[in-house]
């Protein structure tokens, strides 16, 4: 389904954050990809969602270089993909109903579809009580809550999570990480980052190791080895 | 697509509302904007009607000699309003020239009574040639030289034309008007420029905390007519909130101002300007408030609309 064919990426300033990159990730998966602060986590999964150019190679989703889709198309493909964030990325001047209704109104559904399915998508992530909160009037764990309703909205073949716990307290920690876990047993695919040890051990799934912009392990059922 | 567009303009509302006190910045700066515009206005207005009253104290005497009959005049009065230089032509009797000189001089006995004693009426015809431009009065006098507005039965009628006793008086008026006119346009394009630099630098600023937002639109996959409707909406709206404040401020100012540019511009009233172009002035004011505010928003939204 993805692809990352020979991808390399350099920064300006000629550091190397990425170095020939190449693995590939079926529907369906749950993949971890750990590693240290610097490793290229974040940049990887900045090049997925076309938010920063590989310096070389190609990344295919379903056989089609993303990077080289016209605005159109990449405004599909980014409909394909749900991503959740470390700092939550929730637009602030919007309630929870609002910042969801906005994913589904960018992908053109239809104003009877956000009325049934935002207050659906929030009640399974327990938040239908705080449907008309604005984001500084929820707790992380709550904002997170959110942002994963709102990845998942429209129904993604993809979720991307950079990070999603590192903001969290271990019980919010636990309960995002069965949220993902109960959205890829619904056949969503996953691609999570994280060098959190204990979430990493209890997904029990495929894990990519990164050390200094290389893939140093590759596991299909992983632990956190670093 | 209706569904769009209802969903972009209830969204720009929202933000626009939402923003409370960040709107406030764009909205005063525009006020100002629309402020010089509109004072731009009135200062060309003003401008306009003064020299038009200067014009209209321009004209060209031509005299006819006693040869002349009234026929002979008119030929000529005919000929000359037939001119596209020509705004007017006023016919002035040998009797109602000497009706002026009577009325003129009521009170001067001495006057009137050197008048009695003449045989005849030593008054001659004229005509009043009032011209469209000031600069086109050498042309009608050129005309008035021709043989045939001099003649009639090849005998001259015309005694004199005192366009050539005005003319430095006309060539430096209409250098002046020239000169008014160029620098009332240059003053008004450069403020208009400044205007435009800063309220775009403002509304630069206002988007520029909303360049996460930008970024999270892109990122759940909006298009970017979507991200940017709601700008615009957001910023035509503080055009037009500016340019309602700005109108209601005229009101009163022009109102006070009206008296004393009456009498400094010999009768330009501003308000009665204001009142009797308001529809214009309205339509210019908001106009440019939402090109103005609209246009700022594109471009500030354009630096952080990347892929």
């Amino acid at each position: 389904m993805i692809h990352f064919d020979n991808i390399s990426k350099i920064y300006r300033n000629n550091t190397p954050v990425l170095k020939d990159i190449n693995f590939s990730i079926d529907r369906g998966e749950f993949i971890s990809i750990v590693g240290h602060s610097g490793a290229g986590k974040t940049t990887l999964l900045k090049i997925l969602l076309a938010e920063e150019r590989p310096t070389d190679g190609d990344v295919f989703f379903d056989s089609v270089r993303i990077h080289h889709l016209p605005r159109s198309e990449m405004v599909r493909f980014r409909q394909r993909v749900g991503t959740i964030f470390q700092d939550f990325r929730l637009l602030s001047n919007k309630t929870a109903y609002e910042n969801i209704a906005f994913a589904m109104e960018a992908a053109g559904r239809t104003d009877d579809e956000i009325e049934t399915d935002v207050p659906n998508v929030l009640e399974l992530v327990d938040l239908g009580e705080q449907m008309w909160s604005f984001p500084h009037e929820l707790s992380g764990g709550e904002k997170q809550r959110v942002a994963i309703a709102r990845a998942i909205v429209n129904q993604p073949d993809v979720i991307i999570a950079d990070e999603p716990t590192g903001n969290l307290d271990p019980i919010n920690t636990y309960e995002i990480v069965q949220i993902l876990k109960k959205i890829n047993d619904l056949g969503a695919t996953v691609m999570l980052t994280t060098h959190n040890k204990g979430v990493v051990d209890s997904i029990g799934r495929r894990v990519i190791t990164m050390e200094r912009g290389k893939i140093i392990r590759d596991d299909q059922k992983g632990k956190y080895a670093l | 697509m209706w569904t769009d567009f209802k969903r972009i303009v209830r969204t720009g509302f929202v933000h626009f509302i939402r923003n409370g006190i960040v709107s406030i910045a764009p909205i005063l700066i525009m006020t100002v904007t629309l402020f010089v515009v509109g004072s731009l206005i009135f200062m060309n207005a003003l401008l306009d009607t003064t020299l038009e009253q200067i014009q209209n104290r321009v004209d060209v005497n031509i005299y006819f000699n006693s040869a002349a009959d009234d026929g002979d005049v008119l030929a000529i009065k005919n000929s000359l309003d037939a001119l596209a230089e020509v705004a007017s032509v006023e016919y002035v009797s040998r009797e109602q020239a000497r009706d002026d000189f009577r009325e003129r001089h009521k009170d001067d006995y001495l006057a009137l009574q050197a008048l009695e004693e003449l045989d005849e009426n030593p008054f001659p015809a004229a005509l009043n040639v009032r011209a469209k431009e000031t600069s086109q009065y050498e042309s009608i006098a050129r005309f008035l030289e021709s043989r045939n507005a001099l003649s009639t039965g090849g005998e001259i009628i015309i005694d004199k034309i005192n366009y050539y006793q005005n003319k430095t008086v006309i060539d430096r008026l209409t250098k002046v008007i020239n000169g008014a006119e160029k620098l009332g346009f240059a003053v008004t394009a450069v403020m208009a420029l400044i205007s435009v630099v800063i309220v775009f630098n403002t509304i630069l600023l206002t988007i520029y905390v909303s360049r996460e937002e930008i970024s999270v639109m892109n990122l759940v996959g909006a298009t970017p007519r979507y991200i940017r409707g709601p700008f615009i909406i957001e910023g035509m709206l503080y055009g037009i909130i500016a340019s309602i404040i700005v109108m209601i401020f005229f009101y009163p100012a022009t109102n006070w101002l009206g008296a004393i540019t009456e009498e400094f511009f010999g009768g330009a009233n501003i308000f009665d300007y204001y009142i009797g172009n308001f529809g214009r002035i309205l339509g210019i004011i908001t106009g440019s408030g939402i090109l103005l505010g609209t246009l700022s928003s594109v471009l500030a939204v354009a630096k952080y609309l990347h892929r």
